[in-house]
């Protein structure tokens, strides 16, 4: 089948999809973006993180064919220049918050979604916001300081 | 395998009608684990997330509403203080990315003993609305679901609502897990005070095949609680009301837990969430 969907601003249609189909792997074998890394594919990593019409979703939960006539914001959408990185990837390169980097892009876009409704949140609301995002490596601490750090910034410059 | 996806719940009740084996999906958190790991293969599914009539909420003569296609995010932004003992429950569902999609409709529909929507549901004596082309029935929750991932929706049915009585005084939640988040309960309670009719509802989750009522526990405290004066609740009174919700239990020994631990549970967090509740009614 046909879907219709917008995805990081640019409509698209994809053929061939078949019924049964995630979203995530539309993005990522049928769309070029890999950025929403595929794990555990029960919603329990939060490797997958994207925004539907601006909601935080697992896209390894949403069917394809639901996505039809939606939008979609990856974590290859987020920086404004494709060229740049939004200041929320920027904080987790320099906080050291990327091990194997596996689990990042989805720890960015649910920091993302995060920072935009709460600027300068508690540690318990990020503990909170960021519980369904599992690291292998378990380094949490480091995640914690990115937020932090990501949140400072965005708060002084009013990049969103 | 076919895909339909109506736009309004009419026509998503004549494509039931007319394929009565095929699979709904909302919010796709369980429907999407059985396919991803090629569990189910259904020949036919039908999205229920362009039907707006089941993404609404409304208030009638002192009951709520709930679309069944609600997630529970909205529930908890939006029915907290009707709901009180829904959105506490909401809260421990899953992660932010599940509330976001996860519904009520879709935890009936898929009927598990751990479903944590569930308990707030039958401690306050909700009903589902069941629709089809030929009309809407409505039943108890109780009786709605009838086993193990069982339920009496009909194959030409649709779950479209929840019918759930405003609060009429203190709610709690309490889950069992094995951590903060995205946890399948090991054992869950609730419990409603009621201050108008001076009763006490309650439900047990993960402890049965079926959700359940303490009646003894309930009747028990009822009798017990001082409604006129508001004075403090006995600790004896309390922890008799742990022990008969515990005895009411029919809890299993699975991977999550024992039998004899969930029971132990369930009399900790009886007695601790009827204290917190009596405490604010007190205040």
């Amino acid at each position: 089948m046909r879907i219709n969907l917008r995805v990081n601003g640019e409509q698209s249609a994809v053929d061939d999809v078949w019924e049964g189909e995630s979203l995530l792997h539309v993005l990522r074998e049928r769309m070029a973006l890999p950025g929403s890394k595929n794990a555990c594919e029960q919603g329990e990593c939060g490797s997958c993180s994207v925004y539907l019409d601006g909601a935080l979703v697992c896209a390894c939960l949403v069917l394809a064919a639901q996505a039809e006539g939606r939008e979609v914001v990856t974590v290859e959408g987020l920086a404004t220049d494709h060229d740049d990185l939004h200041p929320v990837q920027q904080a987790f390169l320099e906080a050291g918050a990327v091990q194997c980097g596996f689990c990042t892009p989805g720890l960015i876009v649910a920091t993302h979604e995060l920072l935009s409704r709460r600027p300068d949140p508690s540690e318990s609301e990020v503990r909170e916001a960021l519980a369904g995002n599992l690291c292998r490596c378990t380094g949490y601490e480091k995640i914690l300081d990115a937020v932090a750090l990501a949140g400072r910034r965005m708060a002084a410059g009013g990049a969103g | 395998m076919d895909f339909f996806r109506p736009v309004s719940l009419a026509e998503a009740l004549e494509l039931k009608a007319a394929h009565p084996e095929c699979t709904p999906i909302a919010g796709g958190t369980d429907l999407m684990v059985e396919l991803n790991f090629d569990k189910k293969r259904p020949e036919t599914i039908i999205d229920l997330t362009a039907c707006s009539e089941l993404q609404e909420w409304s208030r009638d003569n002192g009951t709520v509403r709930v679309g069944a296609g609600v997630p529970y995010s909205r529930i908890i932004a939006e029915l907290a203080t009707d709901l009180p003992g829904l959105a506490i429950a909401s809260r421990t569902v899953g992660s932010p990315q599940i509330r976001n999609r996860g519904t009520l409709g879709g935890n009936l529909g898929t009927a598990s003993p751990a479903g944590d929507g569930i308990p707030p549901l039958v401690a306050v004596g909700a009903s589902v609305e069941l629709a089809s082309t030929s009309g809407t029935r409505s039943m108890p929750v109780t009786e709605f679901i009838t086993g193990v991932k069982e339920n009496a929706l009909r194959g030409e049915e649709l779950i479209t609502a929840i019918n759930v009585p405003g609060s009429r005084g203190p709610q709690q939640f309490s889950k069992i897990g094995t951590r903060n988040a995205m946890v399948i309960a090991v054992a869950t309670f609730s419990v409603a005070l009621d201050l108008e009719a001076r009763s006490v509802g309650t439900a047990l989750g993960s402890c049965s095949p079926r959700p359940l009522r303490a009646s003894d526990a309930e009747a028990f405290i009822a009798d017990e609680i001082d409604w006129d004066g508001r004075t403090p609740l006995p600790e004896s009174a309390a922890a008799r009301f742990g022990e008969l919700v515990a005895d009411a239990a029919r809890p299993i020994d699975d991977v999550r837990g024992t039998a004899a631990y969930r029971k132990h549970a369930l009399k900790i967090m009886a007695k601790r969430t009827l204290t917190w509740t009596w405490e604010e009614a007190r205040t």
